[in-house]
Parts: C-alpha cells; sequence; structure tokens
C-alpha cells in the first residue's frame, strides 16, 4: 500500500470562466459598449423593467439584451416588443449564465454597433454570484412584494452586485413596504451600494435610472480615448 | 432543483484529473479552500462531488472542503480584519463599515491527497 502524500495545487476552479469574463470585458471596453446585468429572484420584475429600459435608451442609443431562461422564451419576446434586438440564451437545466454562453451568444451581433448590451440572467439569488460575466455593472434587484429582508437572506449576490434596485414601488404602499429597513439590509450587507428605488410600470424614478446609465457609458467612453 | 454545486463538483473533477494525469499519480483526495462568500454551499458540494467522480479516475477519493471566512481591510484600523457576519459587513473590531473585500471568494483546489503510481512490473 503506497503512502498518501500532499502535494500542493493552488488553482482557481471558476479560472476558465474568469479567463473569458475578462476577455469580454476587453471586448466591451474596446467596442465601447457598456453591459449591465440583472440579476434576482423570480418574478421581481426583471423583464418589465428591462423592456422599459430598452424603450427609454432606444429612442437615443443603440441597445440590444441577453436573456437567460431554464426553458421558455417568454422572455425574449416580452422583450422584443421594446423592438431592440435581444436574443434568448436558454441553459437547459442550469441555474445561472456562465461567460462561455455569453460570448457564444454574442458572436454574430457586431459589438461596435451597441452603446448598451443588458445581460438578464436567469432568476436566482444564489447560483449567479459566482459568475463573472464580464459586465461593467451587476445590478440586483428586489421587489417591494419580496420583504425588506431579503438582502440579509441572500447576502453573497447582493455582495457581488455593483447597484440595486428597488422595484415595483407602485405596490409599496399596498404591501407596507419598509424601505429604511430595505436600505439598511442593503447597505449591511454590501456597504456604500447605490440604491434606486423606482416602478417599471408607472415610470417613477425611471428618468433618474436612465440618467445614470447614460453617465456611466461616458465615463466608460472617456476611459477608452484617454 | 437545479444546483451549480454539480457544475463546480465536475470542474473539481476536471482540475484533480488533469493535475494526475500530469503527474502521473493517482489522487485519493482533494483539498478545497472555499470562501464564504463564493456562492457554494459546502453540503450540495460534498453530495455532488461523489456524482461528479463517477466513471472518472477520481472515483472512491473525497472532497477535503476548508471553508475560507470573510475578511476586509479596514480603513479605520488599517488591517486586514474580519467581518462582524455575512449579514454585517463591518469590521469586527471598530464596526467601520467595510467594502474593500479580500479574503472569502475563493473556490480553489489548494492540494491533493496522491497515491504514487506503481510502475507496471
Amino acid at each position: 500500500m503506497p503512502e498518501p502524500r500532499l502535494i500542493e495545487v493552488r488553482k482557481n476552479v471558476l479560472k476558465q470562466n474568469d479567463l473569458t469574463a475578462r476577455a469580454l470585458r476587453e471586448q466591451f471596453r474596446a467596442a465601447g459598449v457598456f453591459v449591465v446585468s440583472l440579476v434576482s429572484s423570480p418574478g421581481s420584475g426583471k423583464t418589465m423593467f428591462l423592456e422599459k429600459t430598452l424603450t427609454l435608451l432606444r429612442q437615443n442609443y443603440r441597445v440590444a439584451a441577453l436573456v437567460g431562461d431554464l426553458a421558455t422564451e417568454n422572455d425574449a419576446v416580452r422583450l422584443a416588443r421594446s423592438r431592440a434586438p435581444v436574443k434568448q440564451i436558454t441553459t437547459g437545466t442550469l441555474c445561472h449564465l456562465e461567460a462561455a454562453m455569453v460570448q457564444n451568444a454574442l458572436r454574430e451581433w457586431n459589438l461596435d454597433d451597441l452603446d448598451f448590451l443588458f445581460i438578464e440572467n436567469v432568476g436566482n439569488l444564489v447560483c449567479p454570484s459566482s459568475y463573472d460575466l464580464g459586465e461593467n455593472l451587476r445590478l440586483v434587484l428586489i421587489s417591494v412584494t419580496e420583504g425588506e429582508d431579503k438582502p440579509l437572506k441572500y447576502p453573497t449576490i447582493f455582495n457581488s452586485a455593483d447597484v440595486a434596485v428597488v422595484t415595483k414601488m407602485d405596490l409599496a404602499a399596498a404591501v407596507e413596504f419598509d424601505w429604511q429597513a430595505a436600505y439598511g439590509n442593503i447597505q449591511a450587507v454590501r456597504p456604500g451600494m447605490q440604491v434606486s428605488k423606482l416602478s417599471a410600470k408607472t415610470g417613477e424614478g425611471m428618468e433618474e435610472y436612465i440618467g445614470f446609465l447614460k453617465v456611466r457609458l461616458d465615463e466608460l467612453r472617456v476611459g477608452v480615448s484617454a | 432543483m437545479t444546483m451549480h454545486e454539480l457544475s463546480i463538483a465536475m470542474s473539481i473533477v476536471e482540475l484533480a484529473e488533469e493535475e494526475a494525469e500530469r503527474r502521473g499519480v493517482q489522487v485519493t483526495a482533494v483539498h478545497l479552500r472555499l470562501g464564504a462568500l463564493s456562492g457554494v454551499m459546502k453540503e450540495a458540494l460534498l453530495g455532488s462531488y461523489e456524482m461528479a467522480c463517477e466513471e472518472s479516475p477520481l472515483k472512491g477519493s473525497r472532497l477535503i472542503i476548508e471553508e475560507v471566512p470573510v475578511a476586509i481591510v479596514c480603513s479605520r484600523c488599517q488591517t486586514q480584519r474580519p467581518i462582524r457576519s455575512i449579514q454585517l459587513f463591518c469590521c469586527e473590531e471598530c464596526g467601520t463599515p467595510a467594502s474593500e473585500i479580500v479574503q472569502g471568494k475563493e473556490i480553489e483546489v489548494f492540494a491533493l491527497e496522491i497515491a504514487e503510481c506503481q510502475s507496471p512490473v
């Protein structure tokens, strides 16, 4: 019986994904396209929010979206109403998007023709947190109907995100949503995170949010030309 | 319920297999460092590992997980500190809110326990 021996390896398990994500990020930077990924639990209003975002941005910018879904193409059909180019990534049994899936989905698109690209991840507050997609901004959505303690239950995904958006504010009073509590919980797991509140349905808060995206695009392009 | 732990487990097995093949050794255990912010559940990963090993040279090997807590650099203490809890990203020492995470996201194959392959007689 040979004696067991320990050899040091020190290898990142997600190295391949991280490398692909890094290559994507460089491609996005070179093309001057600002990439936003959306994560949330199912039913938080991602698709509605994205449909409104695409419609508003399309007036002045070239926008497109990739949308991840386990099985259906319903979201892509809904988003197509914005008249922006939309491509579905059907993940099958996979509960999240990976960088290689984004890379494959983008093959037929010319990034130079875009200003903004949105990537809607599979509705899931757990799995997407481990995978870098090369995005410039990861946005986590939480709807007022979900309860103020969502950030405390899923600290990892909130911590992996850059900004948070509270959706369905038109329902806030009906469900007695406590904004201060929700804001405090987000700050507890991600100190300093910017939090917007809006309603894609009524349009409340959408203009400010679109303004924020425009500023971020300008910043990216200044960085590229500098 | 779909789990990303299975795809992570398959990546671990693949990585270990490559190392084993390259070094001409047989793996009996994989040592993994798993961060508290990795987004991977230890129990789910252990369960998936066995499945991922089936029909691979690693069949029968063990996965040994070392959990790595979150560490931040506190802007006030000017040094590396733990946080109060995964629900409260504050310096454990002085309570300053912290955003500069320096540890806790790793999913890293740290070492392999091996048995030397006996050379054919």
